[in-house]
């Protein structure tokens, strides 16, 4: 039994009832990373000290103060390229192996306003460019619930930590999938919210049109609380919409009598492991059972979903990871003569082969002579994917499918080939094309290992989400079952 | 035939400031051939009058009034740079 066992609201009675203190929450994440951590190696930098300290003053503060923040003394992890002032930041790239930070990013600043208490920073694919963490620069994250598996990516960190019982919260952050596939890899929920719902001042940019910063923890009630805490605009990021923030824990009644559900045949059919749909069937009858009802739909364009974003999200990197170059901040190589020779040796030693990869293939999308074939081509080719969701969202509430087409790969099994690599986030990535949001939660196991169900919601419609997931969650048992670990 | 050959991925290379070796060319050149050749899968499509997208959310403009604010300290701006002096970055010779 581990404290991180009970929900938030539940932490909170307890800490007002005296029978348990912030100090112990947070002496709970520390000794089970000491326990834990050599085999599933999640966190690239903890934060022990401080968050001891902090323990120590949210304990005073409870002793002493009657308001309290919303998250206050909960133990989070922060993907590491979520930027945290004097707190080594390095989106696990050699590049920025000793950066440090001189400002919080917005979400974080507005988790110490909830006080919350930062443990450590969270292992990724670096620059987020991956789907299993084996990009990382620094060091291997393994599955919870099988060591010889990949946690997926790239929020690897964020997922295998929660699910390792680690932190009962984690940031991570979602381009093509990479919080919704580790989510559903590790068994735990994750979310990534409308395009703009969460100010990414201070995300480390990777593709700056599609990334955003998402919650993800062991239950849908806590989920609904870390996102109240991080959503909202910010006048950091004018990408951030002014849009009024719901009160997602409201919309967690349990009642989804008369919902609409489609289901696009395109995320069941061809790729999709027969576990899997099957894990998805035996879903949809559960929600069935508590009133909603579905259909078949299309998504005419899913096919075209992979390519598109491969040409846009490598086009964005290549220009947003221009500004890593050896002169402000990061790693500089000893051995230049020149300027010139400095920027290609710093980055040729700083980045990892995906990462060029991706800089080169933008680059290359980008350059004179191709950015109307390729660019351009796959903007265009976004807008019928959006179209696609909107047409569907005409007549449905919500779109359910597979998170990811199998479960949890094993380690070293797809990083020969880039396309197979690529091809696992099928699923995901139309979403984060379309702007909209979309969750993953356990609704299953094949051979041991978790399966994720994805739910996709209107723009903004992050409660309705919110609300059939915690009906699924209340009806089923997967979200209690832990790793052995 | 092969959409991207080993001297454009030099050419690409040295657009993106990356120094590669010519093993490296030789493999990225076989991975992005690959991967161009797999997004042309999108020439399938006709898309000669749908209008691109760039933005998800039907945002213009975001304006703000002109307010100064003060800027960060000179200490924190150079703290992480790898060379500097006189409270500017210092940088190897430009010309040689």
């Amino acid at each position: 039994m581990s404290l991180f066992d009970y929900k938030l609201s539940e932490l909170h009675g307890m800490l007002h009832k005296k029978e348990i203190s912030v100090s112990d929450l947070v002496d709970e994440s520390f000794k089970r990373i000491h326990e834990v951590e050599e085999k599933v190696q999640a966190f690239l930098t903890l934060n022990e000290e401080q968050a001891r300290a902090k323990a120590k003053e949210l304990d005073e503060k409870l002793a002493t103060e009657k308001e309290f923040g919303l998250l206050f003394g909960m133990p989070i992890g922060i993907k590491d390229n979520i930027v945290t002032k004097g707190l080594r930041t390095t989106c696990a790239s050699k590049i920025l192996y000793n950066f440090d930070p001189i400002y919080d990013a917005t979400v974080v600043e507005r988790l110490n306003e909830a006080d919350a208490v930062t443990i450590g920073k969270l292992n990724m694919d670096e620059f987020a460019m991956g789907s299993s963490t084996e990009n990382s620069g620094f060091q291997l994250t393994r599955n919870p619930w099988d060591l010889e598996r990949v946690p997926g990516g790239s929020s690897g960190g964020s997922a295998a930590a929660v699910a390792a019982g680690e932190v009962p919260f984690a940031l991570g952050s979602d381009t093509g999938g990479s919080i919704r596939q580790p989510a559903a890899f590790c068994g735990v929920v994750g979310l990534k919210p409308t395009y703009g719902r969460v100010s990414r001042y201070g995300l480390v940019a990777f593709a700056s049109s599609l990334d955003q910063i998402g919650p993800i923890t062991r239950n849908v009630e806590d989920n609904a609380y870390l996102l109240q805490v991080i959503s909202g605009v910010d006048p950091m990021d004018s990408t951030s919409a002014n849009v009024d923030v719901p009160d997602y824990v409201s919309a967690l009644t349990g009642d989804i009598q008369g919902l609409k559900i489609a289901v696009p045949k395109e995320y069941l059919g061809e790729g999709v492991s027969e576990e899997v749909r099957q894990s998805v069937l035996n879903a949809l009858k559960v929600l069935e059972g508590l009133g909603a009802t579905w259909e078949e739909v299309s998504l005419p364009h899913s096919k075209y979903a992979l390519a598109t974003y491969y040409l846009l999200a490598s086009s964005e990197a290549s220009a947003n990871l221009a500004r890593f170059d050896g002169v402000r901040y990061g790693y500089r190589t000893d051995n230049a003569k020149n300027l010139m020779e400095m920027y290609k040796q710093t980055r040729s030693e700083g980045f990892g082969n995906e990462v060029k990869r991706r800089i080169m293939l933008g680059t290359f999308a980008l350059s004179s002579g191709y950015y109307d074939a390729y660019y351009k081509k796959a903007q265009k080719v976004r807008t019928l994917i959006k179209q696609d969701f909107e047409n569907v969202f005409e007549k449905y509430d919500v779109i359910i499918g597979p998170t990811t087409p199998t479960p949890a790969f094993k380690i070293g099994e797809k990083t020969n080939d880039p396309l197979t690599m690529y091809a696992n986030d099928i699923l995901t990535i139309p979403v984060n094309l379309a702007g909209v949001p979309g969750i993953s939660v356990p609704c299953g196991f094949v051979n041991g290992l978790p399966v994720g169900l994805q739910i996709i919601g209107k723009h903004f419609d992050e409660s309705t989400i919110y609300r059939v997931a915690h009906a699924f969650e209340q009806a089923t048992d997967y979200h209690k079952q832990k790793p052995t670990l | 035939m092969s959409r991207i050959s080993i001297e454009q991925v030099k050419h690409v290379a040295h657009l993106a400031r990356l120094a590669i070796t010519e093993e490296e060319a030789a493999m990225f050149a076989k991975q992005l051939d690959a991967i161009i050749t797999f997004a042309e899968q999108l020439n399938e499509l006709d898309t000669e009058n749908v209008p691109p997208t760039s933005h998800v959310l039907n945002m213009k403009n975001v304006m703000r009034e002109d307010v100064p604010t003060a800027g960060l300290p000179l200490e924190d701006v150079l703290k992480n740079a790898p060379d500097h002096q006189d409270g500017q970055f210092r940088v190897p010779a430009i010309l040689e």
